[in-house]
């Protein structure tokens, strides 16, 4: 039984991993070829690093991930704390369904609908472009946001209230108290969500193919694009370059995690050694 | 306070919206929406087109000018972006059968060419194509035509000619076909001395049958994967573009040798540049348009993509040639002086809607058996 069951997780990790192993092999190949490894190199990293194009659809990419998590971030975090302090049960359940709309909406109907708005909106002011940067934005925003929330409301759910009742009893107002008490509290959450928020925009296309303009495109759309030849190698190169990125930001969620995990278990023996 | 953090939040946003809607001052902006991969871009040591274009402007007109430059994958995504009317570009490269379309749907600005001089170097042959008969909407980019791609080392040199080669039960689990329903009929056609813009469905039926006597021969349809795996050896017989075997011919493994031919019939096609009715600044584009065929740059598209150029600066260009190799060149120019009528005949045209419906429904059909 043991034997099996370790089988079985070996089976389901070379299932998970085999891909990116392989890319990750061949984004240091010699060749150009995806079938033959014929030695080692940094070529394609050189290439990439020489190729404009590609490094600026990265640079946008990354600007409107960082943009969309800030946003969306602060937006979510004070979405959560207000569903937290409604009072009437049916309307905070109503609210935590319309929030969650965005994330079980497939992306492909969240973007087509998304696209219609902007271009009614900008018919509207007869604007010749109304897809740009801007709309990008908003809607890397707007599918971000329920996650963010998703992760913030739990440990809301969680913190103990008076706390923040104590803290403004003794002179705190609301709003020192939420930074002095809440906030720090809350504080994994919010950078659970923050890191969702950035690895969700990072990677998303359907949402982007729609709502993109003519002066911003991003990498994934760029991928996309790539259909007169093959794609070559360096994007090998950049996918793994994405691959530590995306992982290094994971670690640093279980680090997080771990650490609030240790804070708990603290609390709860001091509670026990109190009692 | 909350009313002060709300008004601080606006008033950011507002003046973030400001710092990109009013800045640039007198910058000029040209959208260009492009094929991915078809352009010379930097890479490998390449010549930058796009950047080279910004400062070659600068210096002549004394203005800065923004190129935002940006891609498609198909026709259709290039089509339904514009169509949608919500978001503008001044130049755009689409192919022939789309090009047509467009014209016809009053989507294309008839060119001056006062401003685009360098239309003269362009091979008399690619003007006035059945796309753009008058020649006022366009200029060619590119050309490619179909071949037959095979591994010498496979196929036997008495077997190879015309499109029979993909259809010999000898090689039967190393022929790859088109995953695409106009390109497979397209060869069958081609092979049966059928016209491949017929609405007749009795036509596309014959084809269908010479499609489903080829299937178990089929080792695999392909688009883009027709590369790895005639690059390995995975697969020995094939047909792509002249172009695309040149890269191929590139990235071969050691023990595959691919060697190329042209069948009697084939598929044309030419991507030009037009200019679409949504274009905010149409002398710029037409600036534009001519520097894509001024020596410099059309030879570095030409060497980059590795497809055909229609401007004699390319492909009289001692340089160039040498570049590309003699085979290439042979490859390449074949048909250069014919063009225009095999073009005219062999050049898949739009189809009427119930007739594409009609090959889909049987190219699924193929596809399952």
């Amino acid at each position: 039984m043991k034997r099996s069951s370790k089988i079985y997780t070996a089976i389901i990790f070379v299932f998970l991993f085999a891909p990116i192993a392989i890319l990750l092999l061949f984004s240091f190949n010699e060749a150009k070829s995806l079938s033959v490894f014929s030695g080692f190199s940094l070529d394609w990293y050189r290439e990439l690093i020489s190729d404009r194009s590609t490094l600026e659809s990265v640079k946008n990419t990354l600007i409107l991930a960082a943009a969309s998590t800030v946003i969306s971030t602060v937006m979510g975090t004070a979405a959560a704390l207000g569903m937290y302090r409604l009072r009437r049960e049916w309307y905070k359940a109503l609210m935590n369904t319309v929030t969650n709309i965005p994330m079980v909406n497939p992306d492909i109907i969240t973007g087509i609908s998304m696209m219609l708005v902007f271009v009614f909106v900008g018919r509207l002011f007869s604007a010749s472009t109304s897809l740009n940067f801007w709309t990008m934005l908003i809607a890397h925003v707007t599918f971000c946001l329920p996650y963010v929330i998703f992760q913030v409301l739990p440990k809301l759910q969680q913190m103990d209230g008076n706390l923040l009742e104590a803290a403004q009893d003794l002179g705190c107002t609301p709003f020192r108290a939420f930074f002095k008490v809440t906030l720090p509290e809350i504080l994994p959450g919010v950078i659970t969500g923050a890191i969702m928020a950035f690895t969700l925009s990072l990677d998303d296309f359907v949402i982007s193919y729609f709502t993109s303009g003519n002066d911003f495109q991003t990498l994934p759309i760029r991928i996309y694009g790539m259909t007169k030849k093959t794609v070559t190698p360096k994007m090998y190169a950049l996918a793994t370059i994405i691959f530590f990125v995306t992982l290094a930001l994971l670690l640093l969620n279980n680090v997080v995690d771990n650490e609030e995990g240790r804070k708990l278990r603290d609390r709860k023996k001091q509670k026990r050694q109190a009692a | 306070m909350k009313k002060y953090v709300a008004i601080l939040l606006t008033a950011i946003l507002f003046s973030a919206l400001c710092l990109t809607g009013c800045g640039g001052g007198n910058t000029l902006t040209l959208n260009v929406y492009n094929w991915g991969e078809y352009i010379s871009d930097g890479s490998e040591g390449s010549f930058d087109t796009i950047r080279e274009f910004e400062v070659w402007y600068e210096e002549t007109y004394g203005t800065p000018v923004k190129v935002n430059y940006t891609t498609f994958a198909s026709n259709e995504d290039m089509y339904n972006k514009i169509s949608s009317g919500a978001v503008s570009y001044d130049v755009v490269i689409p192919s022939d059968y789309m090009i047509a379309r467009m014209a016809e749907e009053g989507m294309l600005l008839p060119l001056d060419f006062n401003n685009i001089p360098n239309y003269q170097y362009i091979d008399e042959d690619f003007k006035s194509l059945y796309y753009d008969p008058n020649g006022q909407y366009t200029v060619p980019y590119a050309y490619g035509i179909v071949g037959v791609i095979y591994n010498a080392n496979e196929v036997d040199v008495e077997d190879v000619g015309d499109w029979d080669l993909l259809w010999n039960d000898k090689y039967a689990n190393k022929i790859l076909q088109f995953n695409n329903s106009r390109d497979a009929f397209g060869m069958a056609m081609y092979k049966l001395g059928l016209d491949v813009n017929t609405t007749e469905e009795a036509v596309w039926d014959s084809a269908y049958e010479e499609l489903a006597k080829q299937r178990p021969l089929v080792y695999s349809l392909v688009m883009d994967e027709i590369y790895n795996m005639m690059e390995s050896g995975e697969a020995a017989i094939g047909a792509y573009y002249a172009g695309d075997y040149f890269t191929m011919k590139d990235a071969q493994a050691e023990d595959v040798d691919l060697k190329f031919y042209y069948p009697e019939r084939t598929n044309y096609y030419v991507d030009a540049m037009c200019i679409p009715t949504c274009c905010e600044n149409k002398e710029l584009a037409e600036i534009f348009i001519n520097y894509m065929l001024s020596e410099e740059p059309a030879i570095a598209n030409a060497e980059y993509t590795y497809y055909a150029s229609p401007n004699r600066l390319v492909y009289e260009n001692e340089a160039y040639r040498e570049e590309m190799g003699e085979e290439a060149m042979a490859v390449l120019n074949q048909h250069v002086e014919d063009f225009g009528a095999q073009f005219a005949v062999n050049a898949y045209r739009n189809l009427p809607r119930e007739t594409l419906d009609y090959i889909n429904t049987l190219w699924e059909t193929v596809k399952i058996n």
